[in-house]
């Protein structure tokens, strides 16, 4: 009986191993950018490219940085929910256009609602790069001394809003 | 027919290139230098190829960036570091230790140490069981009559 014991044990443990490693996601890598500033940049606005945007505008308010693109099938998923928090105006999102063609940015826009208070296009993807993008779509909660606070990559669901994002926004707000 | 297949091979080969990350062909010291880089840093939109192997946009365009660099003449640990400030440590395929990572490195060996010393015990236990044979006379004479009736059928 003891040695069948040993085996079955290790056994276990492997199988304990296996079964948290399962529920893990691959694509969840800790952000090293979190409570580092946001990386600088000055990008032409979507709608008026003769305009800029940069992170400096934003200083002294929390906001939301919502990476996509209109190739992005991921998203059109979260979309809906980035246009219902846009109508709450409890923080303004700022979007980067990511890697696009400025006439299909807005036409999707047009398409599916504009929730951004203002849109940068990073047509090259080099601003993406600085923000260590790699799976859009990708969100930001960036303070008002310009630090960023929280990342997510992909779609935002609703418990990630009202769980993470809200109450991080709130407490940064206070 | 199969010089028919060789020809058809060698006229689809540009077309299976025509993928690839356009390859620095002015200077093949540095298109080397940046594919070795590459093959260090791993591709996080598809996470089980390194930045050389896909053909993901973003690893041609970090492919690109490493490129770049390296023609401007930043060295192997700068554009490593560069990477790792943007996408952390997971990017490169052999992470540094750290107190994070010491489990990574240091597992193998503890494993292979707590192998070793369980087989020494075992083999250690072994020679003592061969050296005091655990039979006493009763059990030798009971085993003596089984074998015996054995070979009597």
């Amino acid at each position: 009986m003891n040695r069948f014991l040993l085996p079955f044990g290790i056994f276990l443990v492997l199988a304990a191993f296996l079964w948290v490693g399962l529920g893990l996601n691959p694509r969840e890598v800790p952000s090293p950018l979190i409570d580092k500033p946001a990386p600088a940049f000055t990008l032409p606005q979507l709608h008026e490219p003769a305009r800029t945007l940069t992170p400096q505008d934003m200083r002294g308010k929390v906001w939301i940085f919502n990476v996509w693109a209109s190739w992005c099938v991921a998203c059109l998923d979260e979309h809906p929910l980035m246009v219902e928090l846009s109508k709450r105006n409890l923080v303004p999102i700022i979007g980067l256009n990511y890697k696009d063609g400025r006439d299909d940015a807005l036409a999707w826009l047009r398409k599916h609602g504009d929730p951004y208070t203002l849109s940068a296009q990073d047509a090259s993807g080099a601003v993406g790069i600085d923000y260590g993008v790699y799976g859009v779509p990708e969100t930001y909660v960036i303070d008002k001394e310009g630090v960023i606070r929280y990342k997510r990559i992909g779609p935002v669901t609703p418990q990630v809003i009202e769980q993470q994002i809200l109450p991080l926004v709130r407490r940064l707000q206070g | 027919m199969r010089l028919a297949l060789i020809a058809l091979l060698l006229a689809a080969s540009p077309w299976l290139w025509a993928r690839e990350a356009p390859p620095a062909a002015d200077d093949p010291v540095l298109e080397a230098r940046a594919m070795k880089l590459a093959a260090e840093l791993r591709c996080l939109v598809c996470q089980n190829q390194s930045l050389a192997e896909s053909h993901a946009d973003l690893a041609i365009d970090l492919k690109n960036q490493v490129r770049e660099q390296l023609r401007a003449g930043r060295s192997d640990a700068e554009i490593r570091d560069y990477m790792v400030q943007r996408y952390g440590d997971f990017v490169l395929y052999s992470p540094p230790l750290k107190a994070t990572t010491v489990l990574l490195w240091a597992g193998p060996f503890v494993l292979l140490l707590a192998g070793a010393l369980g087989l020494v015990a075992y083999l250690r236990r072994r020679r003592l069981l061969v050296a005091n044979p655990a039979l006493s006379v009763e059990e030798r004479a009971r085993a003596r009559t089984l074998l015996e009736g054995d070979r009597a059928e």
